[in-house]
C-alpha cells in the first residue's frame, strides 16, 4: 500500500437505532478520511452521533437495537461493514484499539491489569503467557506507571482514575494498533490529570505510529491535540478543516455559534456569551433540509428544504452550508 | 453592610465506619478550615479538582450536612448551632441550584409542584394563587407558563436547569449556592444558563457561591475566586488577579491545564505529575507538596498560612516568603 | 429567550388499547384473568354451589359424576368426601377463605411494613433498633406462632391471619427501607430539604411514591405465600376449625382416604395450585412492568 493512501475512509456511513418509539438516525451520512499517523478530532455536543460513529467503525453497537444501514468503513483497503464477527475480532484490539470515557467500566474488576493486558497480546500476537506478561510490564512502564513490576499484579480498583486511564492506554497500545479510537478519554478526569493523559497519548502515538481519532465535546482539547477536525451536528458532518483554519475562520454557522458560546480563559471578557437559541432536533423525525436550519440565524427556505452537501469551500476547508459564503 | 455569608474555620470530617459497632476507624478530611465571606450581589467561585471539598462547602452552607467545626454566619447571624426549626427563616435567604438537572427534579412531580414547593412551605400558597406565582417564576427564567403542568422529562437539560433556578428564586433569596450548575450541560446550552444567571443577579441583586471545576466558566461569571486543594483554600482573590498572576503553584497549574480553544495560543508548559492524594490521609505540611514542582524541604514539615500577598488577594505558600 | 418550553414528544403513548397492552404483558393479563375468575367464584359461592356443611352418610365417598352437571341439588359433581359432603361446594366456599386470608395478610403486612420501613429508612436514629426487632420477628416461624396462638385462643381465621402477617412484616420493612435508603440520596431530596420542606412532606411526597411499584409486586407474592401457609396450617390442624371448608382442611381430611377416593384431594389441590400460580404470574408481570429500568416507558 502506498504511504499517502488513507488508513481509514468512512463513506456515507448511516447507523440507525430501532426502538419502540421509531427509528433514530444517530449517524446520517458521515464521511471522512484519515491518513496514517494523523490525529483527527471529532467534536460535537451530546447526541450528535460522534460516539456512535466510533462504535460503528468497530461494530460495537447493540445488534438488536441498531444497524449500519448504509455506507462503507474502509480500513487498510478492506470494507469492515460486511465482515463477520470472527473477522472483526481479529481487528478489534489488534489493528484498531479503543479507549473509553470511563476506564472502570471497560476493565474487568476480577482480573489483574497484567492479565488483562497480557490477554490481548496473547490472543492477537500469539505470544506465550510469560512473554505476554513481560509485554504488559513494558507497556505499564511506557505509560509511566511507577513500580510497574509490582503493580502489574494489582486489580483495577487499586488504581486512581488517572492511573486507570493510563492502564487503558497501555492495553490499547499493547498490540501496536494502526488506529486508536479515543472516545472522550479525559472527560471523567480532573484538568491537571487530563493534561498528563493527553500528552502521554500523543507522545505514545508518535512512537507507535498509530493514527488517532479523538472524540470530544471540548473545543479546548481539540485545539490542543488534533491536526484536522470534523464537526458533527445531529448525525451529520457540518464542517471539516485543518485545526488552525477551523479556529481562525469557522465557516458553518453552527461551528461559529459553538465557538462564540464557550467562555474562554483570558480571551473573551464580554459580559454576555453568545447563545445558540433552541435545542437539538429530534432525530426520530427525518430532517429534509439542513439539520441546523431551525436554530440558524442565516437560514433561508432553501436550507429548510434541501440538505447542503459537504463541499470544499477552498483549500481543503469543507462545510455543509448553503450560506457558507455569507459571514 | 455585612456579608450575606461569612464562614470561618469551617471543618467537615466524614467518619469511615467499620465493624459491628460502626466505630469510626478513620476520618475523611473533606473540608479542613475554610474561611471566606460573600458580599451582597457578589459572585464567589470555589474552584478545584474532584475531592477538594468544594461541594462539601456548598452543602454545609445549605445545612445539608452538619459541620464538624467552624461557624457559618448569614447576614451577621451565627446559624451554625441553630436547630432545624430555628434555622427555617434563614433557609429562605440561601437557596441552591444543583449539578444534575435530571436527578435534582423529582421525576414524578409536575413542574408546578416542583417550583411551587418552597412557596407552599413558606407562604402557605396553594391552588390558583400558587400556580400564578409559579408561572411568573417560569417567565423570569425564560420558560413558558404552560410548563407548569408538564413533567421534567418533557424538558431538555438546559430547560431543566432553568426550572431549578426558578425553584431557587421562589423565596427571593439573597444568596444562591450553585454546585457545578452548567457542567452537565452541552456547551451551547451552558451559555444560555450562564447568561440567565448573570441577568438574574443584576435584576435581584443576588449573591452567588458558584462551585465549579471549569476555570473559563469561573472567570466568566465570577467576581472573586477561591482555589481549593484537599479541603483547604490555597488562594483567594479577585478573579483577574488570581487567574492572570497566580501566586500559588497549584493555581498556576490549574490555569495551565485548562485547555484553550485556540490552536495558536501560547501554553504554559507546567504539568503536574501524579494524582490528587486521598483526603483520608492528607500529606503533612503543605498538602500540595507531593505534586508541587517548586517543593522545598520546609513545605514537607510546615503548613503555610493563608496571608495577604497583594491587596484583596491571599495565598498559602512558603515561596511567597522569599 | 422565547426558545424555552418546547414541547417534547412524550416517551410513552397511551394509545394502543387493550390488545397492545395484552401482547406486551401477557403474564399480567393471564394471571389477572385467572384471579378475577377466582374472585368471582368466591363472591358468588352460595349462588353457584350448594351447601358445604350438609353431612349425608349415605353418599359417602361417591366418585365424581359429570352427568347432569348443572342440575340443582347435585352433590357429586366433584364427588363427595368421607362424610358425604359436596366437594364442589366445599371447594367453591374454600376459595373465600383462601382469598380473604391472602388479601388481608398482604394488605396488613404491606401497610404496617410500609409505615415502619419509611420511618426506619428516613430517621437514622430509629433504624438500628427497628431493624433488630425486625430480625427477631423474622426468626419466628409462622407455623409455630400459629400453633401457639391457636393453643391460647382456640383458633379461627383472625388468628391465622395474625400468625401469617407478623413474620411477613419484616420482609416488607426491609424492602421499603432499601428503597428509602436509595431515594433519600437523590439530589431532589436535598432540593426539597433546602426549600424548607418538613420531614413528613419529604417522606409522603418524594419518597413514598417510589415504594409503590416494588410494594405492589411484593404484595402479590405475600398474598400467594399466605394462601399456601394458611392451607398448610389448616392441614396441620393449627388453622381454621376443620368443619369450615378450606382447601387445607379438605386436603388434610382426604389424605386418609387417598387410596380409595383420590378425587377428594384433586379439586382443592388444583384450586390451590391455580390461585397461587395466577397471583405469581400477576406478580411477575407487574415486576417486569414496574421495573425501574423500564420505568421511562410507563
Amino acid at each position: 500500500m502506498d504511504a499517502t493512501a488513507p488508513i481509514l475512509e468512512v463513506q456515507d456511513l448511516r447507523t440507525h437505532f430501532f426502538t419502540q418509539d421509531g427509528v433514530t438516525r444517530a449517524v446520517d451520512g458521515v464521511s471522512f478520511a484519515l491518513e496514517p499517523g494523523e490525529t483527527l478530532g471529532i467534536v460535537g455536543e451530546s447526541g450528535c452521533g460522534k460516539s456512535v460513529t466510533a462504535l460503528s467503525i468497530l461494530r460495537l453497537l447493540p445488534p438488536k437495537l441498531s444497524r449500519i444501514v448504509g455506507g462503507k468503513v474502509i480500513f487498510e483497503g478492506t470494507d469492515l461493514v460486511p465482515l463477520d464477527e470472527p473477522a472483526m475480532r481479529e481487528i478489534r484490539g489488534n489493528r484498531i484499539a479503543m479507549i473509553f470515557q470511563e476506564p472502570m467500566t471497560s476493565l474487568n474488576p476480577v482480573l489483574t491489569i497484567g492479565e488483562q493486558i497480557a490477554e490481548a497480546v496473547r490472543i492477537h500476537q500469539g505470544a506465550s503467557q510469560k512473554d505476554a506478561l513481560a509485554r504488559a510490564v513494558e507497556m505499564l512502564k511506557l505509560v509511566r506507571i511507577p513500580d510497574a513490576e509490582r503493580r502489574v499484579g494489582d486489580y483495577p480498583h487499586q488504581f486512581s482514575g488517572g492511573m486507570r486511564q493510563r492502564v487503558m492506554i497501555a492495553m490499547a497500545l499493547s498490540c501496536n494498533p494502526k488506529l486508536l479510537l479515543a472516545d472522550e478519554p479525559t472527560t471523567a478526569l480532573d484538568v491537571t490529570v487530563q493534561k498528563q493523559i493527553l500528552r502521554l497519548m500523543l507522545e505514545l502515538k508518535e512512537r507507535i505510529g498509530s493514527a488517532v481519532i479523538l472524540i470530544t465535546h471540548d473545543l479546548g482539547v481539540i485545539a490542543e491535540t488534533a491536526k484536522r477536525v470534523v464537526v458533527m451536528y445531529a448525525g451529520r458532518v457540518v464542517e471539516q478543516a485543518e485545526v488552525t483554519a477551523l479556529f481562525d475562520a469557522p465557516l458553518h454557522p453552527y461551528t461559529r455559534g459553538l465557538m462564540a458560546s464557550i467562555p474562554r480563559l483570558k480571551h473573551n471578557r464580554a459580559r454576555r456569551l453568545a447563545e445558540i437559541p433552541g435545542i437539538v432536533p429530534d432525530l426520530r423525525t427525518p430532517i429534509p433540509g439542513c439539520a441546523f436550519a431551525p436554530r440558524c440565524p442565516l437560514a433561508t427556505d432553501r436550507c429548510r428544504e434541501a440538505a447542503p452537501p459537504l463541499e470544499d469551500q477552498g483549500s481543503g476547508h469543507f462545510a455543509a452550508c448553503w450560506e457558507a459564503g455569507r459571514a | 453592610m455585612s456579608a450575606v455569608l461569612a464562614v470561618d474555620g469551617l471543618v467537615k470530617h466524614f467518619p469511615i465506619l467499620r465493624g459491628v459497632l460502626r466505630r469510626p476507624v478513620a476520618w475523611v478530611r473533606a473540608v479542613d478550615g475554610v474561611s471566606f465571606a460573600i458580599e451582597p450581589g457578589e459572585t464567589l467561585c470555589l474552584v478545584g479538582e474532584s475531592g477538594c471539598g468544594k461541594s462539601t462547602v456548598a452543602r454545609l452552607v445549605l445545612r445539608l450536612d452538619e459541620p464538624t467545626g467552624g461557624t457559618i454566619r448569614l447576614d451577621g447571624t451565627d446559624v451554625t448551632a441553630l436547630d432545624e426549626r430555628a434555622f427555617a427563616p434563614f433557609r429562605k435567604r440561601v437557596q441552591m441550584v444543583f449539578q444534575d438537572p435530571y436527578a435534582s427534579l423529582n421525576p414524578r412531580l409536575k413542574v408546578g409542584q416542583i417550583v411551587g414547593e418552597p412557596l407552599e412551605n413558606y407562604e402557605g400558597l396553594s391552588g390558583k394563587a400558587l400556580e400564578e406565582r409559579v408561572a411568573g417564576l417560569l417567565a423570569k427564567v425564560g420558560l413558558r407558563p404552560e410548563g407548569v403542568g408538564r413533567y421534567p422529562f418533557e424538558f431538555s437539560g438546559g430547560q431543566r436547569q432553568r426550572i431549578g433556578l426558578a425553584r431557587a428564586l421562589a423565596l427571593n433569596p439573597k444568596l444562591i449556592v450553585a454546585d457545578e450548575p452548567v457542567s452537565a450541560l452541552d456547551v451551547s446550552v451552558q451559555a444560555q444558563v450562564l447568561n440567565l444567571m448573570m441577568d438574574l443577579q443584576e435584576e435581584f441583586g443576588l449573591a452567588y457561591l458558584f462551585v465549579s471545576h471549569d476555570l473559563a466558566v469561573v472567570e466568566h461569571i465570577g467576581h472573586r475566586i477561591a482555589v481549593m486543594y484537599l479541603g483547604e483554600i490555597v488562594e483567594i482573590g479577585p478573579k483577574q488577579v488570581v487567574l492572570d498572576e497566580p501566586k500559588h503553584p497549584y493555581t498556576r497549574a490549574l490555569v495551565a491545564a485548562a485547555p484553550i480553544p485556540d490552536p495558536r495560543a501560547k501554553r504554559d508548559t507546567l504539568v503536574l505529575e501524579g494524582d490528587v492524594p486521598s483526603p483520608l490521609n492528607p500529606p503533612s505540611g503543605c498538602r500540595f507538596h507531593t505534586r508541587c514542582p517548586f517543593v522545598m524541604e520546609r513545605c514537607r514539615q510546615e503548613t503555610p498560612m493563608l496571608r495577604e500577598v497583594t491587596p484583596g488577594r491571599r495565598a498559602a505558600c512558603h515561596l511567597l516568603d522569599a | 429567550m422565547a426558545t424555552a418550553a418546547t414541547v417534547v414528544t412524550p416517551l410513552i403513548s397511551t394509545r394502543g388499547g387493550f390488545v397492545r397492552f395484552a401482547r406486551r404483558n401477557p403474564t399480567i393479563v393471564i394471571g389477572g384473568a385467572m384471579l378475577l375468575v377466582m374472585v368471582f367464584v368466591a363472591v358468588f359461592a352460595p349462588w353457584i354451589s350448594g351447601d358445604p356443611f350438609t353431612v349425608s352418610p349415605v353418599d359417602r365417598l361417591k366418585p365424581p359424576s359429570f352427568a347432569d352437571f348443572f342440575a340443582a341439588g347435585k352433590i357429586d359433581r366433584f364427588g363427595t368426601d368421607n362424610l358425604g359432603r359436596d366437594i364442589y361446594a366445599r371447594t367453591v366456599h374454600g376459595t373465600r377463605i383462601s382469598l380473604v386470608v391472602g388479601i388481608t395478610v398482604s394488605i396488613l403486612a404491606t401497610l404496617i411494613g410500609l409505615a415502619i420501613g419509611l420511618a426506619a429508612g428516613y430517621f437514622r436514629v430509629v433504624d438500628a433498633i427497628v431493624m433488630r426487632v425486625m430480625d427477631a420477628l423474622m426468626a419466628i416461624p409462622s407455623i409455630l406462632l400459629a400453633i401457639a396462638l391457636v393453643a391460647l385462643t382456640g383458633g379461627g381465621i383472625a388468628i391465622v391471619i395474625v400468625a401469617i402477617t407478623v413474620p411477613d412484616i419484616p420482609r416488607v420493612v426491609r424492602l421499603v427501607r432499601s428503597v428509602v435508603l436509595t431515594v433519600r440520596e437523590r439530589p431532589y431530596i436535598d432540593a426539597a430539604i433546602s426549600v424548607g420542606s418538613p420531614s413528613q412532606k419529604i417522606i409522603l411526597r418524594h419518597i413514598l411514591p417510589s415504594t409503590v411499584g416494588p410494594l405492589i409486586v411484593q404484595a402479590t407474592y405475600l398474598c400467594a405465600s399466605a394462601i399456601l401457609v394458611e392451607a398448610g396450617l389448616s392441614f396441620l390442624g393449627a388453622g381454621v376449625p376443620p368443619e369450615i371448608p378450606t382447601w387445607g382442611n379438605m386436603i388434610a381430611q382426604s389424605r386418609l382416604f387417598l387410596a380409595r377416593a383420590p378425587w377428594t384431594i384433586f379439586a382443592p389441590g388444583a384450586c390451590l395450585a391455580l390461585v397461587v400460580l395466577s397471583i405469581n404470574l400477576l406478580g411477575d408481570g407487574l415486576r417486569d412492568r414496574l421495573d425501574p429500568r423500564l420505568a421511562r416507558r410507563m
